[in-house]
């Protein structure tokens, strides 16, 4: 008995001086990730965006038809447009084209317009926000004075004045929704840039004599960078609504080859009475896109902050 | 005040610090500290919170903000004026010629990067390396302060680390290049107690290992009982009391020092003896213009120690062979120092 106990005691004796075996170090954003994955509402949003990625990337191979071409026209007649059948499972349109493969060819549309524009809009708010980060006095003031006058202008607004001003088309089209990302990046990025350039180990770097470039990129960079991957990934969710918005408005895409989700809206605005399934199914994948970047931006500010580290 | 240890590596001559803000008063953080520091040698600041020795050594550094700071006097290290110098070879100075160790080791190290980054990235700045040779060397002096199984350790974060281990690191970093000085603001405040006592060890045998100089900026008597040679006391910007450890324990002159040891807990007082706090708060200082900054809190004060009387502020004189005192109505001794005194020596 005593000689088991003991026995044991020497066991955990020669296990203390040793560390658990591993590869090595956990990053705080390997961390991050495992908080991610136990976390349910992540899944769901995870679920709900690499479903709508999925679709999107093999759209030709998904879609039961050519999304472009009319069907059924025989059937369509002023106050009647066929609903669901053999081989059409949402119906057709008012022009005879099969619903569902413009859904599905339209996520195209959507999820492109919302990446790009969302990139752009990162990079370019990335940039002033570091140069404002970065240097501070009176270029910070003046960086800073210029993100708030775009700031100042509602942002459908001025998505709207760009796109009118750059001509129909889907880069105009992008470049319009990117410039309303700008300023909450170029803000967000400057704001925890400056608490990170206060904090202790920015000042033990600067003591141990490293350059200030290095500082900047090396030390406060990395760790600035949490709220704006989150805000990027709500702004994917925003950026798609303003797409869809754009083109609702008729500021899209002119090209009639691309389906788009709010151009589809807009097409079924005039057949509302007769078919309202023609503007709810777009509309629901608006929602539920925009839904699933919501809530995976949610349960990423959570996995990465620190208030919520162990 | 000269050195039997040879040239001194560290001169601050009549140092002061003034934090000026748009439309307010201008505060003089610390005022005339004159002081210096022989290789090899470790030298203390003492001080309560709010006494200005950390904006001490951030001044030594180079570190404060230029806005809204005026630094005046002169610092010398290694015979070089860094008042005024210019940014750049502040830079080139610091990590190599001199470095810092702060007070919280967790928050001194970036959480994203690892450790051996931190630590490369200091060689790769000053001294002439290949990465694979930083790398190598990075091992080497992990190792060196203690730290053990170091190339794992380097790929870690530090967050993965326990607290004495990431203070090693830290001196890891600020010793990379050997500098000549090394300031410790508060190094050991973080830690337990076991591990306070590792790292003061480790800081001296390191000291005395390479010959560099040590400022070690501090609050706690015990560890200057532990580690310094010679002691400056520190009270609302000004220094008021110099002295040899052995002698600042055995018969500390200024009221106030004899205060910061009498609040000491003792261990061979006898049970339930109640420990003698120094009156008042730091808040309560009036003035150095005005006379003696301690005044309103000393047993000792008198007409004298404010200006109507005395007409100037309180000077740093000698006071017998290696000491130095800023008091009107200091402390008295009966007899030779060779006796134990009342308050003897804390620890």
């Amino acid at each position: 008995m005593g000689d088991v106990k003991r026995r044991r005691i020497d066991e955990l004796a020669a296990r203390a001086g040793q560390v658990p075996e591993g590869e090595g170090g956990v990053s705080l954003t390997r961390s991050a990730f495992r908080r991610l994955r136990r976390d349910p509402v992540a899944i769901i949003g995870a679920v709900i965006v690499v479903t709508f990625l999925v679709v999107a990337l093999f759209a030709p191979w998904l879609a039961p038809r050519d999304p472009l071409a009319q069907t059924l026209l025989s059937q369509i007649r002023p106050g009647l447009i066929p609903g669901s059948q053999e081989g059409f499972p949402l119906g057709v349109d008012n022009l005879g084209r099969d619903l569902l493969s413009r859904l599905i060819y339209g996520s195209r549309q959507s999820l492109m317009i919302g990446v790009v524009s969302t990139v752009l809009g990162v990079a370019a708010g990335m940039a002033l926000g570091i140069i404002a980060g970065a240097f501070g006095g009176w270029v910070d003031t003046v960086v800073m004075r210029f993100v708030d006058i775009l700031l100042s202008i509602p942002g459908l607004l001025m998505a709207i004045s760009i796109s009118v001003l750059l001509g129909q088309n889907q880069y105009a089209l992008m470049i319009a929704i990117a410039v309303t990302q700008v300023p909450i990046f170029a803000r967000l990025l400057r704001g925890s840039m400056l608490v990170q350039r206060g904090s202790d180990y920015a000042l033990a770097a600067r003591a141990l004599g490293i350059r200030k470039r290095r500082i900047v990129f090396g030390h406060v960079l990395p760790n600035s960078l949490s709220p704006v991957i989150v805000q990027a990934t709500l702004s994917l969710a925003t950026a798609i609504i303003e797409a869809a918005a754009l083109s609702f408005l008729g500021l899209g895409d002119p090209d009639l080859a691309r389906p788009e989700w709010g151009a589809m809206l807009a097409n079924a605005q005039a057949f509302l009475s007769v078919r309202p399934e023609l503007a709810v199914y777009p509309a629901l994948c608006i929602i539920v896109v925009a839904l699933g970047f919501t809530l995976l931006g949610e349960s990423l500010r959570e996995a990465l902050d620190p208030k919520f580290r162990r | 005040m000269t050195s039997v240890l040879g040239a001194p590596v560290l001169e601050v001559d009549d140092l002061s610090v003034t934090f000026q803000r748009k439309g307010e008063k201008p505060t003089r953080a610390v005022d005339g500290v004159s002081f210096s520091v022989a290789p090899g040698e470790t030298v203390g600041l003492v001080g309560e919170s709010g006494c200005g020795k950390s904006v001490t050594s951030l001044a030594i550094m180079g570190l404060l903000p230029s806005r809204g700071v005026k630094v005046g006097g002169s610092v010398r290290l290694e015979g070089q004026e860094l008042i005024g110098a210019g940014s750049r070879k502040l830079r080139s100075l610091r990590g190599a010629h001199m470095a810092m160790v702060f007070q919280d080791p967790l928050s001194s190290l970036n959480p994203t990067v690892q450790i051996g980054t931190q630590v490369t990235e200091v060689l790769l700045e000053h001294r002439d390396m290949s990465k694979a040779e930083a790398a190598a060397e990075a091992v080497a002096l992990l190792d060196r302060v203690g730290i053990p199984d170091p190339r794992r350790r380097l790929k870690e974060y530090p967050h993965q680390l326990s607290g004495g281990m990431r203070q090693r690191a830290l001196i890891a970093m600020a010793l990379a290049c050997s500098p000549r000085l090394l300031i410790a603001d508060e190094p050991t405040t973080a830690l337990d107690v076991t591990i306070q006592a590792q790292i003061l060890e480790l800081l001296k045998e390191l000291v005395v290992d390479t010959g560099t100089a040590l400022v070690m900026i501090t609050h706690d008597l015990g560890v200057v009982a532990g580690l310094c040679d010679r002691v400056h006391v520190m009270y609302s910007g000004k220094i008021i009391e110099t002295a040899d450890r052995h002698e600042l324990f055995a018969q500390p002159r200024q009221p106030y020092t004899g205060g910061l040891l009498a609040s000491v807990p003792r261990l061979d007082a006898g049970r339930g003896t109640p420990i003698t706090p120094i009156r008042g708060s730091a808040r309560d200082a009036i003035p150095w213009a005005e006379g003696c900054a301690f005044a309103p809190r000393c047993d000792n004060a008198q007409d004298d120690c404010l200006t109507e009387v005395s007409g100037s502020v309180v000077p740093l004189e000698p006071d017998g062979p290696g000491r130095e005192l800023r008091c009107r109505h200091p402390l008295q001794y009966p007899t030779a120092p060779s006796g134990a005194t009342a308050l003897g020596a804390a620890r």
